[in-house]
């Protein structure tokens, strides 16, 4: 038997079975307030309740011991027969019916036992982003500390060489003699990500915060509700499409436009890329710095005008520097998007590790180096492979010290307005 | 005195039409601004559909199939030799299945329009580099004449799976597997997200484990997506075993990073329905759960579906963590089951513009407007729907 299919029994039998004891929990109970010895007097829930308690007092006791079997076998701890699995569970929810109907009385607490469970889901449902979070903080980690322990840590951070080419011989255990040593200096790498975030914070930046002021301070309210969806468009559009977008039709008209100046270009220009995720974080900036420069009280703005200043001349010396928080946190929250970015680079940025300053080179990103180690056929216990997650951990540190930071000033700064 | 007077009038002019000026320029900066964002956007659909929509039309060919009995071993007889160099060789190789399943063709003749290589579509259509050799041009021009070869509807990209021959080459199997991972991601996180909200925002205790889970899910909304595709790979696919490729891999993946937007949206539509709803409902004796279900969800369900549309499209529409679970195989039939590799409309996109052949071009930029359409359609449902059920309390 197959894993999905004992999947298939487990909830095709499952789900009937809840009904079955739905119906017979409720007609008993219904039985017992019409024509049982109390008849007459009134049950203490509702018929259905007691139709949901039975339906859970299956159901339960069969999950449980479905999962506690999914994680023995996962931890390897125990092999359980598939038909083994399906026959332990499906005699706890026997027994868990014939346990529940057993409590059914007129003067049961039937609605109070139910939404004790249903609390208890609620709380299960909240605690899975905390799990994802570990989740994902854990499979960084570990095996970042495999790949640790293969290459130094200093090296890793203040290394100007990622050679890793050679690193599967050494996880293949093969003889290493007489061959370079994989070099895995995150340095030209992480230059690469910071100049095209650069290239997209100088596209983003003026746009969205000009967009920003334009939509909160000039346009209508009728303008202003046309134009927000439309720049919206632009956060909208999937991120493989702007990588196509960047790689055929931008990329060659950098590589024109800077031959015409008579400069040389790669295809695999930085600028590229840069420009089309500048676009693409417009919205972010545009968004937020609009929410919170709406929120900026308007006795300020009238007491300004009050006192003889130009309306642009308020917007800059009144209005902006009031919001400004707001907006910094904006611009955080938006590198932190570009940072993270990983199809516009990957079809459109180069693969081949660059120190350079001059945005017309190939270089290349964090995320482009973590989808190229992973999307191979290379074995995953090589320092190769492994390296994509310790670049995976700088990049979520990185991140979420830009949200935390971002979220952190942005609270302080409602807390001023409220 | 008098001059003196009109003197610092006259300054005091020049400085206000000077500070007028600057005003007026400051307006135009913000102005000029959402103008290049918006033109931005017009040159980007120009473009795509510039280059994608070519590819809905391809070349046929009108040919003679001679369905012999020694076709069945060698294809290429089933052609006179001419037309044999013309036509796809993925549709020449599929002959003799076709008559496997159908022996009673064997020995008729038939008159068919066939889909044609390549690089007759990529000439008749003015490409650069069609790579057609210059012999072969002249018969193309004068099959043209003849109306023998004509561009006609591409309903094979609807139809087929990925291929090598970009004439085959199809969005079929790619549309699927986006459904079934579309599918996959709505039944794990809608349910988990709107449990997670409704806890959060109608029962969660003031403590600091619900400050953490709040704190955490604004985190989460904001990772990189990338790192999603590392948790999938580490933990479904390398600790719980489930197959690389499989939509049911993707689908777990694309869940987790939907989740936070989910519980962003739930919350806020949670929040607008008004306290006094809820305290009519208890005035009545309904309890807790029963206000929640039968009161506060009912209100809020326009808005928490929009939140689920916008999640979902957003879903759809993401390649870097299917990438890294491994979604971007060559896949060129239909997946059956959850379990079975699969590949996404996104992950069809990249794969054809890695291509080197230049006809997968115009087919990765008509994926691109297949893969808009329909994005932008939910989204516009999505708005919608928000618009529609907007209430005033």
């Amino acid at each position: 038997m197959t894993i999905s299919t004992i999947f298939m029994l487990f909830f095709g039998g499952l789900i009937p079975l809840m009904l079955m004891a739905y119906w017979l929990a409720r007609g008993k109970a219904i039985r017992l307030a019409v024509e049982g010895k109390g008849a007459g007097t009134r049950l203490h829930s509702l018929p259905s309740f007691h139709g949901w308690y039975a339906a859970i007092w299956i159901s339960l006791p069969a999950l449980a011991s479905g999962f506690l079997f999914s994680v023995l076998h996962l931890s390897g701890l125990l092999e359980v027969p598939g038909p083994m699995l399906l026959a332990s569970s499906f005699l706890l929810a026997a027994s868990g019916l014939w346990m529940g109907m057993q409590h059914i009385t007129l003067d049961f607490r039937a609605r109070q036992a139910v939404e004790k469970v249903m609390r208890g889901m609620l709380f299960a449902a909240a605690t899975i982003s905390i799990l994802t979070t570990i989740g994902i903080v854990l499979s960084v980690v570990f095996e970042s500390i495999r790949f640790f322990k293969v290459i130094s840590f200093w090296d890793f951070i203040t290394g100007t060489k990622w050679q890793p080419d050679t690193a599967f011989l050494i996880g293949a255990g093969r003889d290493t003699t007489g061959v370079a040593p994989p070099l895995f200096g995150s340095v030209p790498v992480f230059a690469g990500t910071f100049m095209i975030t650069a290239i997209a914070m100088l596209v983003a930046v003026p746009v969205g915060l000009f967009s920003a002021i334009y939509m909160s301070e000039y346009a209508s309210f009728r303008v202003r509700g046309r134009l927000k969806p439309m720049l919206e468009i632009l956060a909208g559009i999937p991120t493989v499409v702007y990588g196509f977008f960047a790689a055929i039709t931008i990329s060659p008209i950098v590589v024109k436009v800077a031959h015409a100046f008579g400069l040389e270009a790669s295809y695999t220009n930085a600028l590229a890329p840069g420009l089309i995720m500048g676009v693409m974080i417009i919205p972010f900036v545009s968004s937020l710095s609009d929410d919170v420069i709406r929120a900026v009280p308007q006795s300020l703005r009238d007491g300004s005008l009050a006192l003889g200043m130009t309306k642009a001349e308020t917007i800059r010396h009144i209005v902006l520097p009031a919001a400004m928080p707001g907006i910094v946190s904006a611009f955080l929250l938006a590198m932190s998007r570009a940072i993270g970015e990983t199809m516009i680079v990957v079809m459109a940025a180069g693969l081949r590790p660059n120190l350079t300053m001059n945005p017309l080179e190939g270089m290349t990103t964090v995320t482009v180096k973590i989808v190229e180690a992973l999307t191979g056929d290379q074995e995953f216990d090589s320092a190769f492979t492994l390296a994509a997650f310790a670049l995976g951990l700088v990049l979520l540190m990185v991140t979420l010290t830009l949200n935390i930071v971002s979220t952190i000033v942005v609270r302080k700064f409602k807390q001023r307005y409220e | 005195m008098a001059e003196l007077m009109l003197k610092s009038a006259l300054q005091s002019d020049a400085r206000k039409r000077r500070r007028n000026r600057a005003d007026r320029r400051f307006k135009w900066y913000g102005f000029t601004a959402l103008v290049l964002a918006m033109a931005f956007l017009v040159f980007f659909f120009i473009d795509i559909i510039g280059k994608g929509l070519p590819a809905f039309q391809q070349a046929e060919m009108l040919v003679q199939v001679s369905y012999s009995e020694a076709v069945k071993d060698n294809y290429n007889l089933a052609l006179d030799k001419i037309s044999r160099k013309l036509v796809s060789r993925s549709w020449l190789r599929t002959i003799p299945m076709m008559l496997e399943d159908h022996p009673e063709l064997v020995g008729t003749t038939s008159e068919e329009w066939v889909v044609t290589d390549y690089h007759i579509d990529q000439f008749l259509k003015g490409h650069e580099g069609h790579g057609l050799i210059e012999k072969d041009q002249k018969l193309v021009e004068k099959l043209c004449e003849e109306g023998k070869i004509k561009l006609a509807f591409n309903s094979g990209f609807f139809t087929h799976g990925d291929s090598k021959m970009p004439e085959n080459a199809g969005i079929l199997a790619s549309a699927i597997g986006s459904v079934l991972v579309l599918l996959l991601t709505m039944l794990v996180a809608v349910p988990i997200g709107v449990m997670t909200a409704i806890y959060l925002e109608e029962f969660a205790p003031d403590n600091r484990f619900t400050q953490l889970i709040e704190v955490n899910i604004n985190n989460l909304a904001a990772i990189p997506s990338i790192l999603y595709g590392l948790l999938g790979l580490a933990i479904f696919i390398n600790f719980m075993g489930v197959p690389r490729s499989s939509a049911l891999a993707g689908g777990l993946t694309l869940a987790l990073m939907t989740l936070p937007i989910i519980i962003i949206a739930t919350r806020a539509a949670l929040r607008a329905v008004p306290e006094t709803i809820r305290e009519a409902a208890y005035g009545l004796g309904a309890s807790n759960l029963q206000t929640v279900w039968d009161h506060v969800l009912p209100l809020a369900k326009p808005g928490i579906l929009t939140g689920a549309i916008i999640g979902l499209a957003q879903a759809m529409g993401e390649t870097a963590p299917l990438l890294i679970v491994g979604m971007m195989a060559y896949i060129p039939e239909a997946p059956h089951s959850i379990l079975e590799a699969t590949t996404v409309l996104p992950a069809q996109v990249y794969t054809w513009s890695g291509e080197s052949i230049r006809a997968f071009e115009e087919r990765t930029a008509a994926g691109i407007m297949v893969l808009l359409a329909v994005l932008l359609s939910m989204n516009a449902l999505a708005v919608r729907l928000r618009n529609r059920s907007e209430t005033n309390w």
